[in-house]
């Protein structure tokens, strides 16, 4: 509770600093809904040339991408500096999170907020609700419900990820670009069907970083597809589930990781 | 000493350092940035850390913060094991960095104390009087609306001070806290802890470069060095542990043949018609001048006081010498 007031205050700083340049602001607002918008121009674009994409139709295609999207980028409004984290540790400017009397995870998560990153959200939510129309479903209470589920459980999912990637920067400082592979990456892997990458590939995914199941694996639920690797009837509900295990996962590691922390020089 | 307010008890801290010795090779091994280091700080003492860079200065302050564990040895401050509660630690300390501030950039200064406000959970009419009395005593009243900035570097220090005492902290570590800062914003910050140290009994700690620093607010002073304690007691001790030695700088009217000067000052360089004297630090630049003005047609002079390396330095040599007779 403490950390999520702590998280409110700091983030409300950043939200303040960034209106101090008010017309930047209002640029990287529409930038970003611009950029992330072209990226599922990019799918229509695909489909106005094939039928479907390793057996999935444009609808179900779309409604991947939305989960994928959707779900990433509220973890990334809610935790996406983390990246900046290697950075203050190099410059020294971490140890001053650390005499403050509010969790470091809150102040590292809230550092740097934008509300530029709405964009994403905002975006993912419109392709979210045409997917949701647009697709052959019979939709039963049980697949109703099963769409926010996915959503919030996406989100934990990709938090941990932010976390558990932060918590790896602490002992290589200069390793943001190996979490930016987990959680960009991630999340663009996500935005295909399962079917057309290689089965180890998916395997890890499912086991090793269990992304298969922010949408891959609940969305086939909803959309009567086969699992992608064979697993039993009620994974498709094991998402939540996996989030806690994650985020404990993650918080665990972040734990240990500012035990170990060294700081700078001077 | 039953008011011991910070305690050190053999603390330790050492780095394990991976160095690249060839394509994927690495060597490991250990730096101790701390090795043993035991004092105690009573309630109320403002007490001045020394010692030349890379000494361990730093790494102390950090551990006393709780931002490092150490590696070995007791540690409390206020009770308070620092790196295990931290967070609950941080309600009773202040600290400030010279090099790094907690302001928030882009916001008026007076944004960053409503922040401090909430985040320490400063009473409301605590808060009031302390901003009150923090503006008034570090001269802030103009610059509460002006984004930090655009504050020089002299008002950002202070600035940084005031958010490091809202919340009344029993201790207050001060990291280089007069780096970079002209004459004018030295003595404000000078005069202002000793202010809060005598009217308020807050203690400090504070590391410096600048032996005016620990001349004119500190009352004992621990020098550090490789990690060790080499020396703790008042300033003036330390100046006859290390023997150390201030400068004489004259200019004479033409160029000369070194000054003739009484034992044991004497004269280390010439260059044209200047000329610079070691003498003894507890020794009197008035009688040495009077002596040198007497016999030599001077035009300036100048007295440079030693500095920290140099006294170190010379209470190495003075070490070194003993224990070789």
């Amino acid at each position: 509770m403490e950390g999520l007031r702590a998280y409110g205050l700091i983030a409300g700083m950043w939200v303040r600093s960034g209106m101090t340049y008010r017309a930047s602001f209002v640029f990287t607002v529409f930038g970003n809904l611009l950029v992330t918008g072209l990226d599922f121009v990019g799918i229509l674009l695909m489909f106005s040339q094939v039928d479907s994409l390793g057996g999935w139709t444009l609808p179900e295609i779309a409604l991947l991408y939305a989960l994928s999207v959707t779900s990433f980028g509220i973890a990334d409004l809610l935790l996406g500096s983390m990246d900046v984290l290697g950075a203050r540790m190099r410059d020294g400017s971490f140890d001053i999170l650390l005499v403050r009397p509010v969790p470091v995870l809150a102040q590292v998560g809230a550092d740097r907020f934008a509300v530029r990153r709405l964009g994403r959200i905002t975006q993912g939510a419109v392709v979210l609700g045409w997917a949701l129309v647009a697709v052959d479903v019979d939709w039963s209470a049980v697949k109703v419900l099963l769409v926010p589920v996915m959503v919030v459980s996406g989100a934990a999912i990709f938090s941990a990820v932010f976390v558990a990637g932060a918590a790896f920067q602490i002992f290589a400082q200069d390793a943001a670009e190996v979490q930016n592979a987990f959680t960009y990456g991630g999340t663009t892997l996500l935005q295909y069907p399962p079917s057309v990458f290689g089965k180890d590939l998916v395997r890890g995914v499912t086991f090793m970083l269990p992304l298969a199941f922010v949408n891959w694996v609940p969305a086939a639920y909803v959309l009567d597809r086969p699992y992608p690797i064979g697993l039993p009837g009620w994974a498709a509900f094991a998402s939540p589930l996996v989030a806690v295990g994650c985020c404990a996962l993650a918080g665990l590691a972040w734990r240990t990781g500012l035990r170990s922390y060294r700081s700078t020089g001077s | 000493m039953d008011d011991a307010f910070i305690e050190l008890d053999g603390v330790e801290k050492v780095f394990d350092v991976r160095k690249k010795t060839g394509f994927l090779k690495r060597e490991r091994h250990q730096v101790r940035a701390v090795d043993s280091i035991s004092f105690t700080v009573a309630r109320g003492e403002m007490v001045g850390y020394i010692g030349p860079n890379g000494a361990g200065k730093s790494t102390t302050i950090k551990m006393l913060t709780g931002i490092l564990t150490p590696s070995g040895g007791r540690l409390r401050v206020a009770g308070i094991d620092p790196s295990r509660e931290r967070t609950r630690l941080a309600h009773r300390i202040g600290v400030v960095f010279g090099q790094r501030t907690t302001l928030w950039w882009d916001l008026p200064l007076i944004d960053s104390y409503k922040l401090m406000h909430r985040m320490y959970r400063i009473p409301d009419a605590r808060y009031r009087e302390n901003l009150d009395r923090l503006t008034e005593l570090l001269d802030l009243g103009e610059l509460l609306d002006v984004p930090v900035r655009q504050l020089s570097l002299g008002q950002r220090m202070r600035g940084d001070i005031a958010a490091a005492l809202l919340h009344d902290p029993e201790v207050l570590y001060l990291d280089e806290p007069t780096i970079g800062l002209d004459v004018v914003s030295k003595t404000k910050v000078r005069d202002f802890l000793r202010q809060l140290n005598t009217e308020r009994s807050t203690t400090v700690l504070l590391t410096t470069h600048d032996l005016q620093d620990i001349e004119q607010l500190c009352s004992r002073v621990m020098v550090i060095d490789h990690g060790r304690l080499v020396y703790d007691g008042p300033l003036t001790g330390l100046h006859e542990a290390g023997e150390s030695e201030r400068t004489l700088v004259v200019d004479l009217e033409r160029e000369l043949p070194p000054i003739e000067a009484p034992p044991p000052a004497r004269v280390v360089r010439v260059e044209g018609p200047r000329q610079w004297l070691a003498f003894p630090a507890s020794a009197s630049a008035a009688e040495l001048v009077a002596r040198i003005a007497a016999r030599y047609p001077l035009v300036d002079l100048s007295v440079r006081e030693p500095d920290i390396e140099a006294v170190i330095a010379r209470m190495y040599e003075e070490r070194a010498g003993r224990a070789l007779s």
